[in-house]
């Protein structure tokens, strides 16, 4: 009898909660309550720091909004959730701004360029010391992330393709566990994986992000209409970033102490996340990262990145070209469809910051 | 008695109460569908059914341009390859060393508890070793079955060995029959719908291990597809995907159902 109203009560609350989900969009217009998403990654790790130390309340509180800043273990999850509407920021790379949320119509708003990956991605092969020697080999990597992107700009660049080679997609989670095993000659992937994998013998690091500089791009992303509605949720976590990167960046008790807390958030140490934070280009000044906003270097980077998501149909299998998706730049440009743009850089908040208007 | 428990529905309700929680979750999932769409008609999370026909089409009937593959049939056949070959083997190791256990009491002493021990490791927590042993190829995905599956099939037939009447076992031997002859005369034949049984229980499980294994490392299969368009939140793929997954499974179970029933009606208790 208990278990049968169990179950009654499980059915009815998952009808509730398939219906629920059409409703749960995020209401743009007049809320003060705000939910930011971000996942564990070396670039990210002071948003962690931010809300811990109570810098986000801080500021939150200066604009008078509550900001809740949520860490979500995996990766993709966290960027389907903020797709959905669950929430209305969320960490991530340029690429997947524009493949996911983008794609899926929602209009996002990259608020903060928080770093570029300069070393962080690697191309690792075993007993092998040329990237031209990847010929023929299957490559182990999570297929359609930037590490396929660093894949397909680095066998551009020796003049091989992607028929020359095999993609094997393997989760993040299990590379290097996967590594060792005799069949897995190639990898792609990312820190601190990448660190991990080199750790072992005979593996060259033969082809990284520091190669394509400024291409793989660490974000945070808001829905442009929660954005417009409300300035303040943009000042207030631009403010706070900018806070959280000056005591990153000071060389004093305080500063060693943030990245102490960054770091065994991270499940590192501080010499562990300082070598990942040397292959990461972080943006500490928020002058340096409105210029690179505004470069028009950005606009070549994007349109390779959607070059890229095109051909291995990740703007959607229907789509006609590259165009379908508009993306605006900072510089005022726009790469594609105007009257369709889903994907807008601004720098306007970073350059509030560098102005000292917060 | 009018009592709840005695009243039986007829032909067309039961017809109908069968149907009830399909059309409900079909018309939540049509208004959910419905109302995010019209916030935003490029939502993906909860694709309109005419979304989805589109990607079964897509996917089953034109070649992929990658690979010129129809990928939906290139998925099947690979899943299927795996989950043949995993539940196929589990059930021949299961059979041996059920009867092999349940039979020969030397051999019970010596592995009835490891086989104990042995089903309660998650296979799954097991990954790392069983890529440096087996490698990343089809052979891990396989052994990741045969794994998660053979132990408890083992454990099902050596109990069902042990529930047989001690009287069979003295009457055949009264008769003359060796230890082989036993077991392949009078073991065996009633062996034979428990372990269809036992692998009907185990597909659930088979199906699970198959998925995580395609998630981890892989180039196709239906498991594979479904990680692998996660990474840009095409439901439209993953929806039909895990119907058509449930269909297999279903039809699968319905098989073996059949085949026990029609096989073995003796097995089957009295209507």
């Amino acid at each position: 009898m208990l278990r049968q109203a169990n179950r009654i009560l499980t059915a009815a609350v998952l009808c509730a909660a398939l219906s629920l989900l059409g409703v749960t969009q995020a209401q743009a217009a007049d809320k003060q309550q705000f939910r930011i998403a971000w996942s564990i990654y070396v670039g990210w790790m002071p948003w962690g720091y931010a809300k811990d130390s109570g810098i986000v309340d801080k500021w939150a509180d200066k604009y008078d909004i509550g900001i809740d800043v949520v860490q979500i273990n995996d990766y993709i999850e966290s960027i389907n959730q903020y797709t959905a509407g669950a929430f209305d920021g969320c960490t991530m790379t340029n690429m997947d701004a524009l493949t996911i949320p983008a794609a899926g119509g929602v209009d996002s708003t990259a608020l903060i360029v928080g770093d570029f990956s300069d070393g962080n991605d690697a191309i690792l092969l075993k007993d092998r010391e040329k990237l031209t020697q990847i010929k023929g080999l299957p490559v182990n990597l999570v297929e359609l992330s930037v590490s396929h992107y660093l894949l397909a700009r680095g066998l551009a660049s020796v003049g091989l393709s992607e028929r020359d080679i095999q993609v094997v997609n393997t989760s993040d989670a299990d590379i290097v566990g996967a590594y060792q095993s005799p069949d897995v000659q190639a990898v792609v992937t990312w820190n601190p994986q990448k660190n991990e994998i080199l750790k072992q013998p005979d593996t060259y690091n033969v082809f990284d992000s520091a190669d394509i500089p400024g291409e793989i791009i660490d974000l945070l992303v808001v829905n442009t209409e929660t954005l417009k509605a409300n300035p303040a949720l943009g000042k207030a976590l631009t403010g706070a970033w900018y806070e959280t990167m000056a005591i990153m960046a000071e060389d004093s008790e305080r500063g060693r102490a943030a990245r102490a807390a960054m770091a065994r958030a991270a499940g590192t140490d501080a010499v562990g996340y300082q070598a990942q934070l040397e292959t990461t280009r972080m943006f500490y000044e928020p002058a340096a990262a409105a210029a690179f906003a505004r470069a028009p270097k950005l606009g070549e980077t994007m349109d390779y990145v959607r070059g890229f998501s095109f051909e291995h149909g990740l703007l959607g299998e229907g789509a006609p070209s590259p165009d379908v998706i508009g993306i605006a730049l900072a510089d005022g440009r726009v790469l594609g469809d105007a009257g369709n743009l889903k994907l807008r850089f601004d720098a306007a908040y970073m350059q509030m910051a560098a102005d000292g208007e917060l | 008695m009018r009592r709840l428990i005695n009243r039986k529905p007829g032909r067309a309700a039961a017809l109908g109460l069968g149907l009830l929680p399909f059309v409900l979750v079909v018309i939540a999932y049509l208004f959910g569908s419905h109302t995010r769409l019209q916030d935003n008609p490029a939502d993906k999370l909860l694709p309109p059914p005419a979304v989805m026909v589109d990607a079964i089409e897509r996917l089953a009937l034109e070649p992929s341009k990658r690979s010129g593959q129809r990928l939906l049939w290139a998925d099947t056949a690979a899943s299927l390859q795996r989950l043949g070959l995993g539940v196929g083997l589990s059930a021949v190791l299961g059979l041996v060393f059920g009867v092999a256990i349940g039979v020969v009491p030397h051999i019970r002493a010596t592995l009835g508890h490891f086989l104990v021990v042995l089903s309660m490791i998650p296979p799954l927590a097991v990954l790392p070793i069983l890529f440096i042993v087996f490698g990343l190829g089809e052979l891990s995905k396989v052994v990741l079955i045969v794994i998660g599956v053979a132990p408890f099939i083992m454990r099902d037939l050596a109990a069902r060995v042990a529930e047989l009447p001690r009287e069979l076992m003295i009457k055949g031997q009264t008769l003359g029959a060796s230890t082989w002859q036993i077991i392949t005369r009078v073991v065996l034949p009633q062996l034979w719908p428990r372990l269809i049984h036992s692998v009907r229980l185990m597909l659930g499980p088979a199906w699970l291990f198959l998925i995580a294994a395609e998630a981890i490392a892989a180039t196709d299969g239906l498991g594979y597809r479904i990680f692998l368009v996660r990474r840009y939140l095409a439901m439209d793929v993953i929806l039909p995907y895990v119907a058509w997954i449930t269909l297999l499974a279903f039809l699968f179970d319905w098989l073996l159902q059949k085949w026990a029933r029609r096989a073995f009606p003796w097995a089957e208790p009295a209507p």
